[in-house]
């Protein structure tokens, strides 16, 4: 059976000297020597080389972004080092590390802060707000830009958890009072905004029979602090 | 066998030679090359079914490469350059395919 077959394929590719297939055998032999000279031409080059015209495009503009935000990088810190070398007596240095150490202390949640932001009031009349709903509506938050947040009484810094318990929901193990009340600096417009996207956290609030309240302010300060 | 012979002489000889693909081709040579290749299996398919024809080889291996080389230059010239070629090498390679699994039909019965 075997033998069969390989006796047809031999038969099938036993040479007839014809000029049609010599004609076969130069296109084949173009094949050949196309597909080695692609192969060839086509490694030990970059991308860059056959990259299309808008590619090329793409990859310039990425690059003159980057330059553009190494540049400012660039400006802020020789900024920062002639006003360091100016002074001899380590004002600036002072006020530098003063100004870090505000900056951080915020972050770190350790100091109070003020800024335009939103109040929100998170009501639960059928006990069905979970830590789950209460974290989302923190990212949200976050996402949106919200600097500082304070929950209840409490500061909510980096490692914060929200905790489903027999007495409601906590944060780092202080019980919430209902209504939950968030306090978020932050661009007022944007977070509300986020707050109200189709689908996000007012809609999955509602859903659990929860009404949010939202109030914009001007100037809000945020006591709370670790 | 002779067209087996040109292939691996063609390979042979790219590999000599070295040859640097020119510039204007670089674009259309890899999809020429598909559609070469396309051709061949053909050619093998209708080989091994009884109904090869040389002259109609030859002439569906020009005309293959040729409207898939003119086929991408147009679109380049549109604006359309690298849909368009892969547009091109998926049609082609699905027959390839389709080739290629009716050369194992007839070759293995399987």
């Amino acid at each position: 059976m075997i033998t069969e077959r390989l006796k047809r394929l031999a038969r099938l590719t036993r040479p007839r000297a014809t000029p049609g297939q010599a004609l076969a055998g130069i296109l084949c032999l173009l094949v050949g020597f196309a597909v080695v000279a692609q192969v060839g031409s086509s490694t030990g080059e970059t991308r860059f080389a056959t990259a299309r015209q808008d590619e090329l495009v793409g990859v310039l503009d990425d690059q003159n972004t980057r330059l553009d935000r190494l540049h400012r990088d660039v400006d802020d810190l020789s900024r920062t080092k002639t006003s360091l070398e100016k002074d001899g007596r380590g004002d600036a240095a002072l006020n530098e590390a003063r100004r870090r150490a505000d900056t951080y202390g915020i972050l770190a949640g350790t100091r109070p802060a003020s800024g335009p932001g939103i109040t929100l009031s998170i009501t639960d009349p059928q006990h069905k707000v979970t830590a789950d709903l209460l974290l989302n509506t923190l990212q949200e938050l976050r996402d949106a830009g919200a600097e500082v947040v304070q929950v209840g009484g409490n500061r909510v810094v980096v490692n914060s958890y929200f905790l489903d318990g027999p007495g409601g929901v906590s944060l780092d193990g202080h019980t919430l009072a209902v209504p939950y009340r968030f306090l978020a600096i932050g661009d007022p417009r944007t977070l509300t905004t986020a707050l109200n996207i189709p689908g996000g956290v007012r809609d999955s609030l509602d859903r659990v029979g929860s009404s949010v309240s939202v109030t914009r302010h001007d100037q809000l300060t945020i006591s709370a602090t670790r | 066998m002779i067209a087996v012979i040109g292939l691996a002489a063609g390979v042979v000889l790219g590999l000599i030679l070295h040859p640097d693909v020119p510039l204007w081709l670089q674009p259309y040579l890899p999809i020429a090359i598909v559609a070469a290749l396309d051709a061949l299996f053909g050619a093998l398919r209708a080989r091994l079914e009884g109904t090869f024809d040389e002259k109609v080889f030859a002439v569906s291996f020009v005309s293959n490469t040729v409207i898939a080389a003119v086929i991408v230059l147009l679109g380049d010239l549109i604006g359309v350059g690298s849909q368009l070629s892969t547009a091109v090498v998926v049609v082609l390679g699905i027959r390839i395919f389709a080739n290629v699994a009716a050369i194992r039909r007839k070759l293995f019965h399987a």
